[in-house]
């Protein structure tokens, strides 16, 4: 390695935020040397959120969601072309087309995908979607302006949800099949879940929990699918939204800390190998990462995160080209935001890390309101639907570890709306259709060490 | 030209909503829908609602040009 971390090469793996974010930002912070960028779809850098909202209400094209540059990084982007292994002794990212890249530094920022329908045949039938890349969103879009009879929608997560809502928009009968208590009841618990639940009934989806999809039907096309409580949907579009897998397979061969709940980093984004010892030349941000968090007891935390790509990918990048002294944590707090139904639903902290949940202003039924959660007697989320504006100042409540519940006149100097906190009800994420796109993963490294079985 | 909003950051303030309509809208109360791909006689507007944003989250600027090596 160069004495100089400000030169020398680097590679980042995943051409997406988290890699274009921690691409611009080692040039701000002063590398100079030469910069790699590889990704395997064949576009460049471009917003996700936007597929399942905007585009599939059909107010933009799913092909215009290119995200800007900061600055032009003036990296080499090697697009359309797959990392398949890690040569983590030569220092080598070998490629699909037999090349291989060197590096002195790697950044691993290589994302999830769509979980797929686990019966390949089925997933196959004609009408049956997954939602991540812009190739997905362009042809459901196209499927959904053709007028399906109806939609199903499976799995109740935020994405889920947010197809179910757009669905609606369009005026669209749509079916939401969640094996699950209810929507969002993942990330949100029991409390905000019925508020979800409420609000998918009052914009007439047809709201189904606590069944499984047992089969989609259909001769080439699809045509419907059967549930587990016996009953049958009839439907000509299947969404399949049952959360994210982590891209690591990749790196099975390359001795690092990497499973399906992404790759083990410390707090400064280095990956640890699966020895648990940390590495000091391969980094690891945005979806793909799995790092300790000491807000939440230092558990290893995996999110899906829109903020969490950028800031992580900004701190990786200037521990990339920073001596030991000047490194920076990633101690972030997460924020997530979503908008289905006409709400707009932010979360700050961790709403699965908590034991009790009390509705802190607004109301369930004003559909307006901020969720406080608390663990063992302090504050650790804080859930808006509607007050947006609140969100910093309980992240600043989470931030200083304040008393839960929060206490009488804590936000605005009324007293709390609903003054007995209740379980939050978070429960296992095995028995969910949706992932929760914050996951509570154990404490150690090595607790990742499981054999990756790849899903296709 | 293409924009992001930084949605973690958006409190709903509606300035770019009123400065640039045509690219900025909300749904419902206060969820921000937009246009990533700002057409050319929208860049003087959008320019100023980036300006204006109280908590600076709207970025606004080029791709990463298709084809790059
Ligand atoms: C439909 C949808 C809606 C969303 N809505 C929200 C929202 O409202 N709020 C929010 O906070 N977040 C939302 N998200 C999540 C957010 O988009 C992600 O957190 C973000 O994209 C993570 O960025 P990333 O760069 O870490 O990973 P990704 O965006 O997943 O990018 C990883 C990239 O690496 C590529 N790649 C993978 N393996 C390889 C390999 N072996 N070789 C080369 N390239 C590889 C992938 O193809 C991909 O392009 C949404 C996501 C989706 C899909
Ligand atoms: S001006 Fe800024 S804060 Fe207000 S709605 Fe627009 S982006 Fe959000």
């Amino acid at each position: 390695m160069p004495d100089d971390l400000r030169e020398g090469r680097i590679v980042i793996v995943g051409a997406s935020l988290a890699g274009l974010r921690a691409a611009e930002t080692l040039r701000e912070e002063g590398f100079t040397g030469s910069l790699t960028v590889i990704g395997d779809e064949p576009h460049p850098p471009y917003d996700r959120p936007p597929l399942s909202k905007q585009v599939l209400l059909g107010r933009m094209a799913a092909d215009s969601a290119a995200l800007p540059m900061r600055r032009d990084p003036d990296a080499e982007w090697r697009l359309g072309v797959r990392a398949t292994g890690l040569d983590p002794v030569g220092k080598q990212v070998l490629l699909a087309d037999g090349e291989s890249v060197t590096y002195d530094r790697l950044l691993i920022a290589t994302g999830t995908r769509a979980r797929p329908w686990p019966n390949a045949d089925e997933a196959a039938l004609d009408g049956v979607f997954t939602l991540r890349t812009r190739d997905d969103a362009g042809r459901l879009t196209k499927r959904l302006a053709a007028g399906p009879r109806r939609v199903l929608v499976i799995g109740g997560g935020f994405t889920g949800s947010e197809i179910a809502s757009a669905c609606r928009e369009r005026g669209i009968e749509v079916t939401l099949a969640e094996r699950g208590p209810g929507p969002l009841v993942g990330a949100l618990g029991g409390t905000l879940s019925m508020l979800a639940a409420g609000l998918q009934r009052a914009h007439g989806v047809d709201l189904r929990c606590g069944v499984t999809v047992t089969a989609l039907r259909g001769n080439g096309r699809f045509t419907g699918a059967d549930l587990s409580d016996g009953s049958r949907i009839d439907a000509d579009v299947c969404v399949v939204a049952m959360g994210a897998v982590r891209n690591t397979e990749w790196l099975a061969e390359a001795g690092l800390a990497a499973g399906p709940r992404g790759v083990a980093c410390d707090a400064g984004c280095r990956a640890f190998n699966m020895y648990g010892i940390v590495t000091d030349d391969v980094f690891v941000a945005g979806d793909a990462a799995r790092f300790p968090h000491p807000l939440f007891e230092y558990q290893m935390l995996s999110l899906e995160h829109w903020g969490n790509a950028v800031t992580q990918a900004e701190v990786a990048a200037h521990n990339m080209v920073s001596p030991e002294p000047a490194r920076r944590p990633h101690l972030a707090v997460p924020v997530f935001w979503s908008s289905q139904f006409g709400l707009n639903i932010k979360s700050v902290g961790v709403p699965t890390f908590s034991d009790q949940v009390v509705i802190a202003q607004g109301s369930l039924d004003e559909r307006r309101l901020v969720a406080v959660y608390g663990y063992r007697g302090r504050i650790t989320a804080a859930v808006t639907v509607d007050m947006a504006k609140w969100l910093e100042y309980y992240q600043g409540l989470i931030e200083t570890a304040a008393p839960f519940p929060p206490g009488p006149g804590a936000a605005d100097g009324r007293p709390l709306v609903a003054a007995f906190p209740v379980p939050s009800n978070v429960p296992d994420p095995k028995g969910l259709f949706h992932g929760p796109t914050v996951a509570l993963t154990g404490h150690l490294p090595d607790r990742r060490l499981t054999v990756v079985r790849p899903a296709d | 030209m293409q924009i992001v909003v930084d949605l973690t950051r958006c409190q709903g303030y509606a300035q770019c909503v009123f400065l640039a309509p045509e690219v900025f809208e909300l749904h419902g109360e206060e969820a921000l829908l937009y246009n990533p791909a700002v057409p050319d006689d929208q860049l003087d507007r959008v320019r100023q609602a980036a300006t204006a944003c109280p908590v600076q989250a709207i970025l606004l600027g080029k791709e990463v040009s298709a084809g790059a090596r």
